[in-house]
């Protein structure tokens, strides 16, 4: 075995250290590695929940309040610790993160379709009472104080998921509107929108096929963008007791319950408002790497 | 637009308390007959709202009762609630102006610091704030401030406001509430600096040899604060929301933590009244910084004139 020297090598082990180091740097801050991995561990705990959580999360198994594996009193057994009444942090966790993904996947997906229509129509018959009509809706439904909204549709309906994905996609909406808006005003005025028209396509086949395609890029970037606050959303619904309700585990929910334990179990409430930071923050990045990317019309100056 | 946005509010609750699937005098009475509300009761609240008449014609009847202040009585107080939100309001008031000062007082500064270092250090940290600070859960970021300040450290009170103006017990509330805001003001203050910076009249007051700090907080300043100006819309609604969450977070006795326990006592009557003032004072907040705007920005003072 002979080790790598500079005398084996020819060129300075620190050197190349450096070289890798700062190519590993560069390579992160150009694409968006970690918010990705964020992401991806997200989907999968999300798609493989029953089968990689290790424990059932709804029941107690009789050790309250443990903590992580890597305190003095935890177990690997249960590696996040467990909650005040027994039940693993972890497989809580994964759980959650499988309610919020369907909850969040479901809303952002009826409320992008909803804003993108909207948009499209708006921005087609941009200056008509059409377009007049969608933007005040828009406008007054931006100055609606939405959590009070949601707490009030809460109260109405009861918490529960389909109220939950119904309320977020509500919230959803608007903002995709705006943007594929301003889109499709611009694309409306192209060449080939007019070539289409003179070879005799009717509105409905230029929104579709000349106009839609347009914009896609400009849904992808408004999806993204919605999804970060979405989560935030859910989350801060469940945490007040209006989102997904108990004993069914959501991040906020799970901080919100350890609230209580602070001073003896800090990590009840600590672990789950974390990962939960992680996931927002990962769908920010995301959003902003994707609109510079894809979108740089609408990049702010950096 | 404002007053659209208000209408749009009753309109809202008023669709809201009409299709629940319940009676709607359930959502006012929060009982039906027999429990607690009694017939005579039930068919005065019928007559009050007009049941037996056209949807149209309910809401207006329904709309000109709120207009004239009448919102109904708590469900399970049975007080008004006008009065209910008139004891509360002090509360929230000292919370969310603290809360919006503190906001401004870092966000904007911080802002133009970032602008003025760009890419240096200050930047790269004020950067990383405000995307903190707009991704983390406000109320988890409460509770680790708990854990640290009043669990650990015994600096200040866990929660509760405290007697008259206790400073150890809104410190903390303040900067939470803060910290939104900040983070947007931030955002919107260093790309709008950035591009003053850039212009003809920064230039020409650099050329003149006007001191570098005039340049920065006055010329440049004073048109870079019309974009965080105009986006204070957009940092409002979470402003709202992060009050909600403050005051259940730290057991605030304001109107916030009014509409959460609301949920919990299915009170329909706290919480809608509770939804139209927010809106209400969405649209006034909005409509004093039109006036200030035009104070800033001489282009709309002297627009008539020229």
């Amino acid at each position: 075995m002979t080790s790598i020297t500079k005398e084996s090598v020819g060129i300075p082990v620190g050197r190349v250290a450096v070289k890798l180091l700062a190519d590993g740097w560069q390579f992160i801050r150009r694409w968006p590695v970690i918010p990705g991995i964020v992401i991806a561990i997200l989907i999968f705990s999300a798609i493989f929940a029953p089968w990689i959580k290790p424990h059932p999360h709804l029941s107690s198994h009789g050790v309250f309040q443990q903590g992580p594996a890597w305190t003095a009193d935890g177990s690997t057994e249960f590696f996040f610790g467990t909650d005040d009444i027994g039940r693993d942090i972890l497989s809580r966790m994964i759980e959650a993160s499988r309610i919020t993904v369907i909850v969040v996947l479901l809303s952002v997906t009826v409320g992008t379709v909803v804003g993108t229509t909207l948009g499209l129509l708006a921005g087609y018959y941009g200056g008509s009472a059409i377009d007049e009509f969608i933007m005040r809706l828009v406008d007054v439904w931006a100055a609606l104080p939405q959590l009070l909204v949601l707490l009030t549709i809460a109260l109405v309906f009861g918490a529960g998921i389909n109220v939950l994905i119904t309320s977020l996609a509500l919230i959803s909406w608007p903002g995709a509107v705006r943007l594929v808006r301003v889109e499709a005003l611009k694309l409306r005025n192209m060449d080939y929108v007019d070539s289409a028209r003179i070879s005799g396509a009717n509105n409905r086949r230029i929104l579709y096929r000349h106009i839609f395609p347009g914009v896609i890029n400009t849904v992808l970037v408004a999806t993204t963008l919605a999804t970060g606050s979405l989560i935030l959303t859910e989350a801060t619904l469940s945490y007040l007791g209006a989102g997904i309700p108990p004993p069914q585990p959501s991040l906020g929910g799970m901080s919100s319950g350890g609230r209580d334990f602070l001073r003896d179990a800090p990590h009840i409430a600590s672990i789950p408002g974390l990962a939960l930071a992680a996931i927002v923050m990962a769908g920010n990045f995301l959003g902003d790497w994707l609109r510079d990317r894809f979108d740089p019309r609408l990049r702010q100056i950096n | 637009m404002g007053i659209v946005a208000v209408l749009g509010a009753t309109v809202i609750v008023f669709v809201l308390s009409r299709v629940g699937g319940q009676d709607p005098r359930f959502f006012y009475l929060g009982n039906s007959p027999g429990y607690a509300v009694t017939e005579e009761q039930w068919d005065a609240w019928g007559v009050k709202l007009g049941l037996d008449k056209p949807v149209l014609v309910q809401y207006f009847l329904w709309v000109g009762g709120v207009v004239r202040g009448d919102l109904g009585n708590s469900t399970t107080s049975g007080r008004t609630v006008v009065s209910l939100i008139s004891e509360r309001a002090p509360a929230t008031g000292e919370l969310a102006l603290g809360g919006w000062i503190v906001g401004t007082l870092v966000g904007i500064p911080l802002g133009v610091l970032s602008a003025i270092r760009r890419g240096g250090v200050l930047d790269y940290l004020a950067r990383g704030f405000a995307l903190i600070g707009q991704a983390t859960p406000i109320f988890w970021l409460a509770i680790m401030c708990i854990l640290v300040f009043s669990v650990h450290l015994g600096w200040f009170p866990a929660g509760t406001r405290g007697e008259g103006l206790a400073w150890r017990h809104l410190i903390m509330p303040w900067v939470l509430l803060g910290i939104n805001p900040a983070a947007s003001y931030l955002r919107f203050t260093r790309s709008s600096m950035l591009e003053v910076l850039d212009s003809e009249y920064v230039k020409l007051a650099r050329a003149k040899g006007v001191n570098n700090r005039m340049i920065i907080w006055k010329h440049a300043l004073k048109n870079a604060s019309l974009v965080p100006l105009t986006v204070s819309a957009l940092v409002l609604v979470g402003f709202i929301t992060g009050t909600v969450v403050t005051e259940t977070v730290f057991s605030w006795p304001g109107l916030g933590r009014m509409a959460v326990a609301a949920i919990w006592d299915t009170d329909f009557p706290v919480l809608t009244g509770l939804t139209m003032l927010f809106a209400l004072a969405y649209v006034v907040i909005i409509l004093v910084l039109d006036l200030v705007y035009v104070i800033i920005d001489p282009r709309i003072r002297l627009g008539g004139t020229e």
